[in-house]
């Protein structure tokens, strides 16, 4: 019984490599770099409220069998084109985020039903694709709001356009709107602020993708996930099924960078969305989530692991080397780390699957072998 | 006609007729079935029992290569399906060699997969119908009924990850037998993978369902099966309906000898030498090879110098797997030797360095490079294993292509082997399967091998061409002295050039005959063993 139990914490240790290799950075930095408990609390509290709901927009694809979606940063653009509008309206606070939400929509159903219908030609290389997307995506929006914002569409308020008179500015603040959602219905804990309006939006969410999962919609997406042509042979629409699962993900994603950017307070519109892809996969997988399997679960342990390393790290550094700037490169080189390694881990236990077929067989034969002595 | 269900047949095929680009497998095949009514279907690979069944099942690869002549009628009605969701909403259910399932669901899920029963919500009323949520209960005691109907017990609740591969099976016949409306229910080679028991427990739902008043077409290779369970059995051969008996009439040696016909000696090698005195140039020890469907359990064998063995068998039973699994393809254990030398397996480039040539019977994935020209194709092999023509400049350091050396060499092999083309330049792509395989036997040839292995040399190719390609072989073999190791499927083939012919089945070597055996001997030894 020993040796199964051994086993077990061996299979854990191997399952769960990456959360655990977190919770170990954390634990060394955490005391080094010297921040108070209730500081930290209030840290990851703050950015469990701007992240979640971004990251949740990722599990969907996943589900459908389209791996970790890189193109999530197509629904960020959305969004803050949205939000850039409702600036220039002048609407602020709550019915601002509102608005920017229900503009961000048919942005994000655009710009889903495009990417779907791509990712549906390069079937097995989702990620990759997705990710090229997202990288020509972000030329278009930079023509729309660096030319088109003025001349085309009309921006009235000069204090987002750029001097010359047309084109949006490299910040454009939010400050009316700023934490709006947030401070309504704020509680304070102990000296730790609990955006609980965010926070309920986000258990919202969360009841609809566990809701989602037992509709047919959703079974016909795992379906399709696991085996798409077992599932086009049961007459479930394999395509149209995964270009649902790309719309859905993005309009998630674009109302996620509405409630990302009302908690920052600016858009640095030519950046903001730029890594905010990689930062939300990245997180997702240090909760252990891996490019065909994904929980609610990974999400939260996911944020908590990712932001607390993101927290203490450059004072770490700081403390170690004397040197800020470690911390910073530090945060991105783990990000690109994280997604190497989980690739990586996916692609090593398929093979492993694989090779035990091998080992089954030649077992088998000795099996055999030693009933004939 | 007369009318009236009871003299109506379920199903009635007629004059069907199929050619894939001119290559005739089906010629007037013609029966009934009637309700109720247990079909025993079989022939060898190629006979043309599973091409039949896509016709009847409205298969794409059917319409997508020209349609079908003749007709089909159920219940007396012509229908032609044009996808299999037509043949299913008809009433008619097929359960596949390949399992049509998803791993990470349940049974349940699998047995409805895509018929769910439903619960509507406010959400479904907004946004349709795929948003209502699925009927859990309803979907447990609908499982059920269907695992009541076939009499065999699963774990409804288990995910197909975690089931014996016999369970799965069992899985895919409830779920057409969840089907309220199915009529004709298809099994093609259902008990290929099941054990005794679960065999056993299989024909005895097939008489259930036979009682229930669904009639069954069932494709096997265990003849036994067959009489044990069928009303009628019909064999197909060269896609000839070659006889249509009661199962009572007949028996298993009947079958075989119609399976594999032919009058006897026609085609035999007519100088089948005995080379039981030569010495052994490959000795393979306790193989067993990992080729998802062909695997290989176990195998001993020695081949002897100069000979043509072939190994034949059917398809599934693991004969490709040899060939791949020596040669490195697919992961391999056990022992090889060539000449006393022991050969490490799981590494392609090993093998060729030790004077091994391979033939794949994957020609344009593994054979050819499609986007070069004959000479690249022909030349390629040798000069990267061998550094043949290659001119050496300054000792060595430098090594440039000898084109005129190829240039010779391809026209002599295209020459020799008649491959039809515009010149030595043109694209391999552009060449049709038969030069295709041609240019694959050249490019084996110009490595100069010891030993051959030539895997389905004939597959897909028409009558002439299959004569050149294996006297070339022959004549291969019998000038520069190789060892030649063909398989291939058509048994007829194989007794024309080889020697020895061992056959496979279950993955182990069933018997080792001479090529002049009688063919049913050999028929005999290819289902002995079928997993």
């Amino acid at each position: 019984m020993n040796n199964g139990f051994g086993k077990k914490i061996r299979n854990f240790i191997f399952d769960n490599t990456v959360p655990l290799m977190f919770v170990l950075i954390c634990a060394v930095c955490i005391p080094l770099s010297g921040f108070s408990f209730s500081y930290l609390l209030n840290e990851i509290v703050t950015r469990m409220g701007r992240n979640i709901f971004l990251i949740l927009c990722l599990l969907i694809p996943i589900m459908a069998g389209m791996g970790l979606n890189f193109g999530m940063t197509l629904g960020a653009m959305a969004g803050e084109i949205a939000l850039i509008l409702v600036s220039d309206w002048q609407i602020w606070g709550i019915p601002g985020v509102v608005l920017a939400m229900i503009l961000s929509i048919p942005i994000s159903v655009l710009l889903g039903y495009f990417c779907g219908k791509i990712l549906n030609m390069a079937k097995g290389r989702e990620m990759i694709t997705s990710y090229i997307i997202s990288f020509f995506m972000n030329g278009i929006y930079q023509l729309i709001v660096l030319y088109m914002m003025g001349p085309i569409i009309p921006i009235k308020h000069s204090s987002i356009k750029l001097p010359r008179g047309y084109g949006i500015r490299n910040t454009v603040s939010l400050l009316n709107m700023r934490q709006c959602l947030d401070n309504l219905l704020a509680v304070r804990i102990g000296g730790v602020k609990i955006p609980v309006l965010t926070f309920m939006i986000i258990g919202v969410l969360c009841l609809f993708i566990i809701w989602f999962r037992k509709t047919k919609l959703g079974q016909d997406m795992r379906a399709v996930g696991q085996d798409m042509n077992v599932a086009r042979d049961a007459g479930i629409q394999v395509e149209r099924t995964r270009i649902i699962s790309m719309i859905m993900s993005t309009v998630l994603a674009g109302f996620g960078m509405v409630i990302y950017l009302q908690n920052m307070g600016n858009i640095a519109t030519y950046s903001s969305h730029s890594q905010i892809g990689m930062f939300c996969i990245a997180a997702l997988l240090v909760g252990g989530a891996s490019v065909d399997k994904a929980s609610i679960g990974n999400v939260f342990l996911g944020v908590i692991l990712f932001h607390t390393m993101f927290i203490v790290a450059p004072k770490a550094g700081a403390q170690i080397t004397g040197d800020s700037m470690i911390g910073e490169y530090f945060r991105v080189f783990v990000s690109y780390g994280v997604i190497t390694v989980s690739l990586i881990m996916y692609e090593t236990k398929k093979r492993k699957n694989k090779s035990l077929v091998g080992q089954q067989l030649a077992q088998a034969q000795k099996e055999e072998a030693k009933a004939h002595e | 006609m007369i009318m009236g269900t009871s003299s109506t047949p379920l199903l009635e095929m007629r004059n069907i007729k199929k050619d894939f680009f001119g290559n005739q497998v089906l010629t007037d095949i013609n029966f009934t079935l009637g309700e109720g009514e247990v079909l025993g279907l079989c022939g060898e690979n190629g006979a043309g029992k599973s091409t039949l069944m896509k016709i009847l099942f409205g298969m794409d690869v059917i319409r997508e290569t020209g349609g079908f002549e003749g007709e089909i009628l159920l219940e007396g009605k012509p229908v032609s399906f044009s996808t299999p969701l037509e043949a299913l909403s008809a009433g008619i259910g097929m359960v596949h060699q390949e399992f049509s399932l998803i791993p990470g669901f349940t049974a349940t899920e699998n047995i409805l997969l895509n018929r769910e029963p439903k619960k509507r919500n406010i959400v479904s009323e907004v946004f349709g119908d795929r948003l209502n949520t699925l009927d859990y209960n309803e979907m447990t005691g609908r499982a059920e009924a269907a695992i009541d109907k076939m009499g065999f017990q699963i774990d409804k609740g288990m995910l197909i990850s975690e089931m014996p591969v016999g369970h799965k099976q069992f899985t895919e016949i409830a779920r057409e037998l969840s089907k309220e409306n199915l009529k004709l229910l298809i099994l093609d080679e259902p008990t290929a993978v099941l054990t005794e028991k679960e065999a056993e427990a299989l024909l005895n739902s097939i008489r259930s369902m036979s009682e229930k008043g669904i009639a069954v077409i069932f494709i096997t290779h265990r003849l036994q099966e067959i009489l044990s369970v069928c009303d009628r059995v019909i064999v197909m051969r060269d896609g000839f309906v070659v006889s249509d008996v009661p199962a009572k009439e007949t028996d298993v040696s009947q079958i075989s000898r119609k399976m594999v016909g032919r009058s006897i000696d026609s085609t035999a090698n007519s100088e089948v030498r005995d080379l039981s005195s030569a010495k052994t140039v490959m000795s393979i020890r306790n193989l067993w090879v990992d080729m998802p469907g062909e695997t290989v359990r176990n195998v001993s064998l020695d081949i002897k110098e100069g000979e043509i063995l072939g190994i034949g068998g059917l398809a599934g039973q693991g004969k490709l797997g040899i060939p791949n699994g020596i040669m490195g393809l697919y992961d391999a254990g056990g022992e090889v030797t060539l000449d006393g030398v022991s050969i490490p397996l799981n590494s392609p480039r090993k093998c060729l360095d030790a004077s091994l040539a391979f033939v794949s019977e994957d020609r344009r994935g593994v054979g050819l490079l499609l986007d070069e020209t004959l000479e690249w194709n022909v030349a390629f092999p040798a000069m990267q294993v061998q550094n043949k023509f290659l001119k050496n400049y300054l000792g060595g350091l430098i090594k440039w292509r000898d084109e005129r050396a190829i240039h010779e060499v391809t026209d002599r092999y295209i020459s020799e082997l008649a491959i039809k083309c515009t010149g030595s330049k043109q694209k391999a792509r552009e060449l049709s399967g038969g030069n295709q395989q041609k240019v694959c036997l050249a490019k084996a040839f110009a490595l100069e091998p010891k030993f051959l292995f030539v895997s389905e040399p004939t597959r897909g190719i028409d009558i002439g061409a299959k004569k050149l390609v294996l006297d070339a072989l022959k004549k291969f073999n019998r000038e520069s002295g190789v060892t030649v190791v063909m398989i291939s499927s058509e048994l007829e083939e194989l007794r024309q050039i080889c020697d020895r012919i061992a056959i496979v089945s279950g993955g182990r070597i069933a018997g080792i005959l001479p090529a002049a055996e009688a063919s049913e001997e050999f028929g005999m030894l290819m289902i002995s063993m079928v997993k």
